[in-house]
């Protein structure tokens, strides 16, 4: 499995990217590029960075020194995007988030159509329909009429996956998206994550802990540590041969862990 | 230098003690006697060059029935509308505070002889002095008095017979200031009320003719008729000697058709129900309480409708309150926050005050307007925090996972954040309500009827609150309870339709 080498400009480019809270330095400089129809992994000890860089990424915080380029849609420093820019970076990224935010109010169903109806201004048929084709695809059709708070882990966690989905972004972004899988779960994720690939053409970034579903699926692994990229490259390698040390430690405890458990 | 206060202090003390110990020792007991003096001149009212002292006619009756009884008067401060259950429980040994010789007095207390006649007037602005001689010229037209006095039976009679408007109020000071500024079109009350008041508001007339007349008593609990009977008897001998005339002409409120009272009060041994207005009821509690209740339903329609619009301002005004406080920026976060607390730490009596009297020189707003007004805009600062609260609840996580699908910060508040805020507001919502229902009692003091002044006049007429009470109590929770039971139908359905 090797990354497709587009001879095109990069969908994501960062570049030097900084951001501080306070004191605190959160990311040093990250410089990372994906290229379209990739799955890059971000990998990392916590507190590392991964889940920071996807929500300045998707416009939810800003940041200080660097620049952002999304299918030619740039982010400047300061404070997160607004009007036409927003809207531009709406429009071509998603993102799915570790504790998933489903609308407690509302249905399976309606968590899915809600932006499409009101974003995309689909009718609710159109809506209804793209929404369980999405559901099907990942399993949960069953649910649709249930409310979030009768839903697994697993299924909140694939709702989730097909709300973002329904607005078809060409970016995904996803946040820790095996952490409540059980390993069946995860396999079958990782196929339909690869199918998003190679199928529809998407390109995804997935900040992750789980390094078997980056062995499988990822076509490119990339190291973060303390807010900067340490190591980069195919998975195969990368795991299997790691040159920094932060990368050893990070498997080190893995396999600790693994063996412990 | 301390130590030197400390010694001072302390011998001061000391002296306090002794001087309070000796002050016990020598002091006649005290004849603890019951008025208000809220807007009570020339019965009773603080005095304005010793706001610590009374003064008042009514004052010095009850220093010289103190004085012939060899005790201390002892002034105890009781809102004119309490006196008679203040009375009867207690609370002072003697009232005296302008009040009215009435059978259902006659019935509940030990009352005195009478030992004042006035005459109920009509009151008008100078310019309508030539159109409004009598209650029948004021068919369709607000004309105010006192609640639950023989004035307001007046009116209430004079409403079914001439279509006047009675409009009631706690005081007597206020009833002519809305006449001179034109909430009102007529006072009927006491020609010594009226006197005075022409004196203090300028551009009013009283008119010659006298609707009716009564006589101010004293009152005593039932059980000191004793007592009663000794007063009588001073009360006489000042009538006799000299004494009363004395202290009226003090007071300017001395005249031919006092002296003439008078000199019929001498000339008899017995003064008593033949002459006071008309004999106790002999009607059956059940009658009474038949012939109060279309009243009541009326103040209580009055009660609700008060209620729900007051509450539909208080949600209006409090959604865009919170929405401001959480969505605004720092100015008007600011301005919004002073607003809450302003609002929430001063009592919603004083704002009542302030809406309807206060800047009536401003504008003049109806009296229902202003207790809409005052309620609404009170309660909206604690739905506001209730709003605040429950939008602040609705999980970050969910509002940006909104954002990031590209709802606008409009359609986050309208399609997400909304709909879950409403659903934790609710059950603190109707709390509320069922507090505003309750609290529209106290804009009876800007002379709106409702139901617990409704009930308060009711209680008046008849001497007791057991029943007007317990009706009361029955019709406040006719409309509470079935709101609680809706609120909790509604939790109750969004909680089954996620079960």
């Amino acid at each position: 499995m090797s990354a497709p080498q587009s001879a095109s400009a990069p969908f994501l480019a960062i570049e030097g990217l900084r951001l501080s809270r306070g004191a605190t330095s959160v990311l040093n400089g990250v410089t990372l590029s994906v290229a379209r129809g990739e799955l890059v992994a971000l990998m990392g000890l916590s507190g590392g960075g991964k889940t920071t860089v996807l929500r300045v990424v998707v416009g939810l915080e800003g940041f200080d020194a660097g620049t952002i380029d999304v299918d030619r849609v740039a982010l400047r420093p300061g404070p997160p995007p607004a009007g036409e820019s927003l809207k531009a970076l709406r429009a071509r990224v998603g993102m799915v988030f570790q504790y998933h935010g489903l609308f407690d109010h509302l249905s399976v169903l309606d968590n899915v159509t809600l932006a499409p109806m009101h974003v995309a201004r689909l009718s609710r048929d159109a809506a209804e329909s793209r929404a369980l084709a999405l559901l099907a695809s990942l399993g949960v059709d069953r649910l649709v009429k249930a409310l979030p708070r009768e839903l697994s882990g697993g299924q909140a966690q694939r709702v989730a996956i097909a709300r973002t989905l329904a607005m078809e972004p060409p970016l995904l972004l996803m946040d820790e998206p095996t952490a409540s899988l059980d390993p069946a779960r995860r396999n079958e994720l990782g196929r339909s994550l690869t199918r998003l690939v190679r199928e529809e053409g998407r390109t995804l970034v997935v900040a992750t802990h789980d390094d078997d579903l980056v062995r499988d699926f990822a076509t490119r692994v990339v190291i973060l540590a303390d807010g900067a990229v340490v190591e980069e490259g195919p998975p195969g390698k990368v795991l299997s041969d790691p040159q920094h040390p932060a990368t050893r430690f990070l498997l080190q405890t893995k396999d600790r862990r693994r063996r412990e458990g | 230098m301390t130590r030197g206060a400390l010694v001072l202090a302390t011998g001061a003390a000391a002296l306090l003690l002794a001087l309070a110990a000796r002050a016990a020792e020598t002091a006649p007991p005290a004849l603890r006697w019951g008025g208000d003096a809220e807007g009570g001149a020339p019965f009773v009212e603080a005095d304005p060059a010793d706001p610590s002292k009374m003064r008042g006619f009514d004052v010095e009756i009850a220093a010289l029935i103190a004085r012939r009884l060899g005790r201390t008067p002892a002034f105890v401060q009781v809102a004119f509308q309490s006196l008679d259950q203040s009375a009867a429980r207690g609370d002072f040994d003697i009232g005296l505070s302008g009040i009215e010789d009435t059978p259902s007095r006659r019935a509940a207390l030990a009352v005195t002889v009478p030992y004042y006649e006035f005459r109920e007037v009509l009151t008008v602005r100078a310019a309508d002095a030539g159109r409004f001689h009598r209650l029948a010229d004021l068919s369709g037209r607000r004309v105010g008095t006192l609640a639950g006095t023989i004035a307001w039976d007046a009116l209430v009679t004079a409403e079914k017979r001439d279509g006047i408007i009675p409009v009631s109020y706690d005081d007597d000071v206020h009833p002519y200031e809305d006449l001179a500024k034109g909430r009102l079109d007529a006072v009927l009350l006491d020609h010594v009320l009226a006197a005075r008041s022409v004196r203090r508001v300028p551009g009013l007339a009283i008119q010659p003719t006298t609707v009716a007349t009564g006589r101010y008593v004293a009152i005593l609990a039932k059980e000191n008729a004793a007592l009663r009977d000794r007063i009588d008897g001073i009360l006489m001998d000042a009538m006799r000697d000299g004494t009363l005339k004395g202290i009226f002409e003090e007071w300017r409120v001395w005249d031919e058709d006092q002296a003439a009272f008078e000199e019929k009060m001498k000339r008899k041994t017995q003064p008593d129900a033949a002459t006071s207005p008309s004999p106790p009821s002999k009607k059956s509690s059940l009658s009474i309480v038949l012939s109060y209740l279309p009243s009541l339903l009326k103040a209580s329609l009055v009660t609700i409708t008060l209620s729900c619009l007051a509450m539909a301002l208080a949600v209006a005004l409090g959604v865009c309150i919170a929405s401001g406080r959480v969505y605004g920026n720092a100015a008007v976060r600011f301005v919004l926050t002073a607003y809450v607390e302003i609002t929430r730490g001063t009592p919603v009596l004083l704002q009542l005050f302030v809406l309807y009297y206060g800047l009536s020189s401003v504008v003049r707003l109806p009296a229902f307007v202003a207790a809409l007004l005052g309620l609404g805009l009170n309660y909206a600062a604690y739905e506001s925090e209730i709003y605040r609260g429950a939008l602040e609840a609705v999980p970050k996580g969910q509002l940006e996972a909104a954002r990031t699908l590209g709802l606008t910060e409009g359609q986050v508040l309208r399609l997400v954040r909304g709909p879950q805020a409403f659903r934790l507001a609710l059950a603190p919502m109707t709390n509320d309500f069922v507090a505003l229902l309750k609290d529209s009692s106290l804009v009876s003091v800007v002379t709106v009827v409702e139901l617990t002044k409704q009930t308060a006049i009711f209680a008046t007429n008849i001497a007791s609150w057991a029943v007007p009470g317990a009706l009361c109590a029955a019709l406040y929770l006719a409309m509470s309870l079935p709101l609680a039971r809706l609120a909790r139908r509604l939790e109750g359905r969004w909680k089954a339709a996620s079960a």
